[in-house]
């Protein structure tokens, strides 16, 4: 094959060019000073349902990933216990959550690093995760989660919440997404009706209105998660919990094909 | 010209193994006038002692205030202490904008103690020339903080720094058992007294040369005026002093002048000051 009598091949041949991988035709090449962040999110969690009762504050989240109208992962946990006064519920992209999660507990190791006896407040981390989102959205980069912040704070129950654009507000309920308009009708009334509710009838009506949730929301799940924190009784996240479906009117229902 | 070997930059280790500039340093402190500082279980007190630099000229600001909880008075180099306050300041605004809460006292100074510490231990920085003593309250109570040059930090009962402020912590330590407990005003009187112990027979405290500030649980740190000052200065009038001191009662007091000549007896020759102390 190789005759060293007669000239070598050539050494480089049908290759880009040195010094000019990829130089393909008709492109642009060199580095480009355009960035596009991402504009919608990929996999992503529904409601957030939150109230605020007499002792304490309950959020519930359901355990579903959905990509696009696909629910693609069934076991996505969104509420957690931050530290023993705070837990949070999150809605909205899933990585974006992780994310904040991530640096979220890195928050907490430093701060038990310190081991000064100082503990993280349920105000401190609503403020400083307000100032977090405002300040990814004021970099056209915004973190696509609803975050939903409970807690107890100088002995009082404390309800607060932060949207993908850094808006944040503290309320007696609180829902994100499609149970803003499901929900919050249903725990208006009811807390109308009962406005220093105790653990167990906030709980209930957390369980209903997942239920409700559950049959109206075409991207919900019938396991769900519920974080409940108590003046008197700690923090606790029971679960997965599961939606009583009851489909026996189904075969009533027509005129939606 | 160098009183010793090994004392021209700040990082070079005496064969005793000692910093001799951040010794220097320290001394900076004791050039300043005397400042005390003590808490009780709900509040802490600041009281100092102003010296004006000449007849024609203001005293010089002591006590500063830092944020709603917290305060400081200052011994050593003024121009120092200001870089420090403005540092502590900006960390106590950084805080509450990003936590909605008052910064704790510890993590506050903590952070100072490492700014302070930098200057020890690299040759194109000066150890910071300023002591101080803060003043607040957090979660955690009522705190006395004193810091030095050396960046050591204390976390104190009750202190004092500056010039002849042995005679003060002699009387702190005669008392020390019933600060804990005492209410606000006992608190500032029993500051007046050990400040006033530190003063030469010839002088006594007045409101021209006496700064008061305080912080508690929902008292925001709070620096009195001269016409505030009075009523606590006439609740220590007429006692008799310790050491023998006090002379007679309407006798006008001299003003505190930096030449006046209430500090320690220099111990050896002193070079001409390159920067005014307070």
């Amino acid at each position: 094959m190789f005759d060293p009598t007669s000239n070598p091949p050539p050494f480089w041949q049908n290759g880009p060019a040195p010094g000019a991988f990829y130089n393909f035709p008709n492109t642009k090449s060199g580095p480009s000073d355009e960035f596009q962040h991402s504009q919608a999110p990929i996999t992503t969690a529904t409601s957030i349902v939150a109230i605020k009762y007499a002792t304490g504050v309950i959020i519930a989240g359901d355990l579903l990933g959905s990509y696009g109208s696909l629910a693609r992962y069934r076991n996505c946990p969104r509420v957690l216990q931050v530290n023993e006064n705070i837990i949070l519920g999150a809605g909205g992209d899933y990585g974006d959550f992780q994310y904040i999660k991530n640096f979220i507990e890195q928050k907490i190791v430093q701060e038990e690093c310190l081991d000064d006896g100082f503990k993280l407040k349920p105000k401190s981390l609503y403020c400083w995760l307000t100032r977090v989102m405002y300040s990814c959205r004021s970099k056209f980069d915004p973190l696509w989660n609803n975050l939903v912040i409970g807690g107890i704070q100088d002995g009082e129950p404390f309800l607060g919440t932060v949207d993908k654009l850094g808006t944040a507000f503290t309320d007696k309920i609180i829902c994100t997404g499609y149970g803003a308009h499901i929900a919050v009708p249903l725990l208006r009334e009811a807390m109308e009706k009962n406005p220093n509710m105790s653990k167990d009838e906030a709980k209930a009506l957390v369980e209903k209105s997942m239920e409700v949730l559950f049959y109206r929301d075409a991207r919900s799940f019938p396991k769900y998660q519920v974080a409940i924190i108590d003046q008197n009784e700690g923090s606790v996240i029971e679960g997965p919990l599961v939606v009583k479906q009851n489909w026996s009117l189904a075969h009533m229902i027509s005129g939606y094909n | 010209m160098f009183r010793n070997q090994y004392d021209s930059d700040v990082t070079v280790w005496s064969p005793q193994g000692r910093l001799h500039q951040v010794e220097y340093a320290m001394e900076a402190v004791n050039l300043g006038s005397a400042t005390v500082g003590l808490k009780s279980k709900t509040h802490a007190v600041l009281i100092a002692l102003k010296r004006a630099s000449s007849e024609l000229s203001a005293y010089q600001k002591k006590v500063i205030n830092i944020d709603e909880h917290i305060g400081i008075t200052i011994s050593g180099l003024t121009a120092d202490a200001r870089i420090l306050s403005r540092y502590m300041r900006t960390e106590c605004l950084n805080y509450k904008y990003s936590h909605d809460t008052v910064l704790p006292l510890n993590r506050l100074i903590s952070t100072l103690g490492n700014k302070m510490q930098v200057c020890t231990q690299r040759y194109d920085r000066r150890p910071y020339g300023v002591g101080l003593l803060v003043a607040g309250f957090d979660d955690k109570g009522a705190h006395i903080y004193q810091t030095c040059p050396s960046a050591n930090y204390y976390d104190c009962k009750a202190m004092s720094i500056g010039a002849r402020s042995q005679s003060a912590r002699t009387y702190l330590e005669k008392k020390i058992d019933e600060l804990h407990n005492a209410p606000l005003e006992d608190l500032i009187k029993h500051g007046l007294r050990a400040l006033r112990d530190t003063l030469p027979p010839e002088v006594d405290l007045n409101t021209k040369n006496v700064s008061i500030g305080f912080v508690g649980d929902k008292q925001p740190f709070k620096i009195l005026d001269e016409d505030e000052t009075a009523p606590f200065l006439a609740l220590i009038e007429g006692e008799e002093r310790r050491g023998g001191g006090g002379g007679p009662p309407d006798a006008a007091a001299a003003p505190l002048r930096d030449e006046a000549g209430d500090q320690d007896a220099p111990r050896e020759p002193v070079p001409q000051v390159a920067m005014d102390t307070d």
